[in-house]
């Protein structure tokens, strides 16, 4: 009888144990709460507006003090770039360790997954559609996005308009319109600010450039590419003498793709504008001359070129990409000796930019709001963020007092100040044919007419590939 | 008492049942479960977008008519099949021969466990890893390409990952150098039970080595060989990591070496329940079914 009693019991225990494991925890208990008594005082009325309509939400947590706030700020991103704007630049921000910091009594914490394979956009979904359940540390408090895929959470009740935030349209009427349009919902509520501007120039690497064209001064080079035949025939002559125009045909994608005249969908239907078709005719012919190659954007072939052996004339970027992505800090590499320089090149365009979104259902709704507003609106501070990491800020009058300023100069431009140009280009910039679908469409149309490029299908398959891609991704839609 | 003397005999067969109880609950959790659900999944639309839920709504067998209308299906089963056929031939005939070295007395090969630990090692690193070298050394400006120029094979790189046949070459040879090791193991064992009189037998016939081979180990290693054919093919079906990893998730070129596996990880994108179940019950049904083909097969002709 014992016995059997015993094996029972194994038994069971066996089973239970199974059983919990495939329970799983569902909250993540990564954080210690620091004080409990606090934590549940708090809780219940973060509760309560979760459920809330947005209008009421405010009328209740306008008076609310900093005080009465959430202890963790959570913040999600996919790099370090907001992180060290931050650390850098916000005023009290302590540096605690690699994902975490400290502002007052707040808790920072960074909750930072890459971009690739969608992994920051998964993560963050699944997070976001747990929100309005998530304990009040727990909630996701800022996170940032990216134009391609702005209109994705814009469009939603997760992201909370900025006007709730207590910050008035007044405070933002220095930062350029289409930031603004980008982030707009349907309804025309603003729904997330961005302390950075992205206007494209072309950065050309200046030995090869004195080498190829006896000269490296932005406005000579400038009228060697002042539009797209001239482009093709200084590819020519940079083809003689060794060098790529650009590294990859994918470069000079974004300059054509920010000038259409048709988003990439129509009625629910896939659609292909004039001028992607443009890009695609254009980058076959460069690739069949040889003048550029296929790589993706990012791969190592791609980057090659960020170093004198890499053979590349030219990217095409805005400046996060010379002051970010370009292996400034690495010895040996163009940009860290100072060797690119920046012109317009034949068309003006605007490649990426992030954007700064407060979670429907925070905590710390002060906190966000200031961060907001000291990042994206205090001029003082957006000056120091363009002296310090050459980012081009989103401040006009900021941007256009630093372009006249004589004293400033990027050094990964040689000391060029190119801050006119994206200056001229940022006013230029119409951001009227986005959709929710740009991030895909876009990768799995480079993805796609890479197959074209190197020859291996025709254009039509290549197109048909990239539509199945397309309806993969979002079966919704129909080509 | 009297009842549970009599129960005592009872509870012998008992046992069984209770040791049996930890394989079933594993086995209903983590297999007949989801495979249930996944079966129920693929009658319904069942999706996101963005960050809208769409359905689930029941469509009947509408998932199952997309995926047959489409045509993509038999290219990527193909896609599949080829590779699968390119590792494995090479496989199972370096497997066999080095089985036959090692387990042959007469050789007396030297440092037999340093070479079995070796060709075992390819096995322990993951498949990723192995994969992200492959990518690297294979890369167009990667040191295979530099080696090969400055030996003057090529004048320009080539773009190993923009050729159909180099790219489904590189996912076959990266699965044989993994699994031949581990093949080579199975048949050994195999080979090692066959009994030791039957080759002398031979040898004092005046049997040549080739003719032992043939006419001795190749037909008493059958259900050895068996169970390594249906274990590779269906390892073969489920082809995902290597070649997702060394194309970075598209297939290139052209989708031409895009598996099964790889299109069904396409629909995680959009959280596509619905296509991704009715595709599962579809691997699910060309599993079994190449599994009972090749069963059959090496079943039929034994008497």
């Amino acid at each position: 009888m014992k016995k059997r009693t015993i094996s029972v019991l194994l038994a069971t225990a066996m089973v239970a144990g199974t059983l919990a494991a495939c329970g799983g925890s569902s909250a993540p208990a990564e954080k210690p709460a620091e004080e409990p008594a606090a934590e549940t005082t708090e809780e219940a009325p973060a509760e309560e507006t979760a459920e809330e309509a947005p209008a009421e939400e405010t009328a209740e947590e306008a008076p609310a003090e900093e005080s009465a706030e959430g202890k963790v700020l959570n913040i999600y991103c996919w790099n370090e770039e907001f992180k060290s704007r931050v650390k850098d630049h916000y005023p009290g921000y302590e540096e605690v360790d690699a994902t975490h910091g400290k502002i007052g009594d707040v808790e920072v914490v960074w909750n930072i997954t890459p971009n690739e394979n969608n992994a920051y956009q998964n993560n963050l979904d699944e997070t976001l559609l747990k929100q309005a359940d998530a304990a009040a540390d727990d909630k996701i408090d800022i996170f940032l996005i990216e134009a391609d895929y702005a209109l994705k959470y814009v469009g939603t009740d997760y992201t909370m308009p900025v006007a709730d935030l207590g910050i008035t349209e007044d405070e933002l009427a220095n930062q350029y319109g289409y930031t603004k349009d980008v982030v707009t919902d349907a309804n025309g509520a603003l729904k997330g600010l961005s302390w950075q501007g992205c206007p494209g120039v072309m950065i050309y690497n200046r030995a090869a450039a004195k080498e190829v064209f006896g000269s490296e001064e932005p406005a000579d080079i400038q009228a060697k590419f002042s539009d797209w035949d001239a482009f093709v025939a200084s590819a020519k002559e940079l083809k003689d003498k060794g060098y790529s125009v650009v590294s990859s045909v994918n470069d000079t994608y974004r300059v054509y793709s920010n000038n259409v005249t048709s988003p990439w969908v129509v009625d629910g239907k896939i659609n292909l504008d004039p001028n992607i078709k443009k890009w695609v005719d254009d980058s076959k012919a460069l690739v069949d001359a040889g003048y550029a190659g296929t790589h993706d954007l990012w791969s190592d072939d791609w980057s090659k070129g960020f170093y004198p052996d890499g053979k590349v004339f030219a990217y095409f970027g805005p400046a996060w990409l010379i002051d970010f992505c370009m292996a400034a800090d690495t010895e040996g590499s163009i940009a860290n000796a100072g060797g690119w320089a920046a012109t317009e090149g034949p068309q003006g365009f605007n490649w990426g930019g992030t954007w700064i979104c407060a979670a429907t259902g925070t905590d710390n709704q002060t906190l966000v709001a200031d961060i907001m507003r000291q990042l994206t609106c205090n001029e003082e501070i957006m000056t120091d963020i363009v002296k310090k990491d050459n980012d081009f800020v989103n401040n006009k009058p900021a941007m256009e007092a630093m372009a006249a300023d004589e004293s400033y100069g990027d050094a990964v431009l040689g000391g060029q100040n190119a801050l006119g140009m994206f200056c001229a280009g940022a006013d230029k910039i119409v951001m009227d044919q986005i959709t929710i679908y740009d991030q895909g469409c876009t990768e799995e149309f480079q993805k796609a007419m890479k197959g074209y490029f190197e020859g291996q299908q025709d254009f039509d398959a290549a197109y048909e590939a990239f539509c199945k891609a397309v309806v993969e991704k979002y079966p919704e839609l129909t080509y | 008492m009297e009842k549970a003397k009599r129960g005592k005999v009872v509870s012998y067969n008992k046992w069984g049942y209770f040791f049996l109880i930890p394989f079933v609950v594993v086995y209903a959790i983590f297999q007949l479960i989801p495979l249930v659900s996944t079966i129920y999944n693929s009658f319904f639309e069942n999706y996101r977008s963005g960050l809208t839920q769409v359905g689930p709504n029941f469509i009947g067998l509408k998932n199952y008519m997309t995926l047959f209308t489409n045509g993509d299906l038999l290219s990527y089963t193909r896609n599949t099949m080829i590779m699968w056929i390119l590792g494995f031939v090479p496989q199972i005939l370096v497997s066999l021969l080095l089985g036959a070295w090692f387990s042959d007395p007469s050789l007396r090969l030297k440092f037999q466990r340093f070479f079995k630990t070796v060709i075992y090692l390819p096995n322990l690193i993951m498949a990723s890893a192995f994969s992200m070298l492959f990518f690297t050394l294979f890369a167009d400006s990667g040191p295979i390409n530099s080696i090969l120029i400055s030996l003057g094979i090529f004048s320009a790189p080539y773009k190993f990952m923009s050729h159909v046949w180099s790219v489904r070459g590189l996912v076959a040879l990266m699965n044989f150098i993994m699994w031949f090791g581990n093949t080579t193991i199975l048949l050994m064992a195999g080979m090692m039970g066959i009994d030791p009189s039957l080759y002398e037998a031979a040898q004092v016939d005046g049997a040549t080595a080739t003719q032992i081979f043939y006419r001795i180990t190749l037909p008493l290693l059958r259900p050895i060989l068996l169970y390594v054919m249906i274990t590779s093919l269906i390892g073969g079906l489920q082809m995902f990591d290597v070649p997702q990893i060394l194309t970075n998730g598209t297939g290139d070129p052209v989708r031409s070496s895009m598996t099964l596996i790889m299109y069904l990880n396409k629909h995680l994108f959009s959280k596509n329940f619905g296509l991704g179940g009715a595709l599962s019950v579809l691997l699910f049904i060309i599993t079994g079914i190449f599994s009972l083909i090749v069963f059959k097969l090496n079943t039929s002709t034994e008497k």
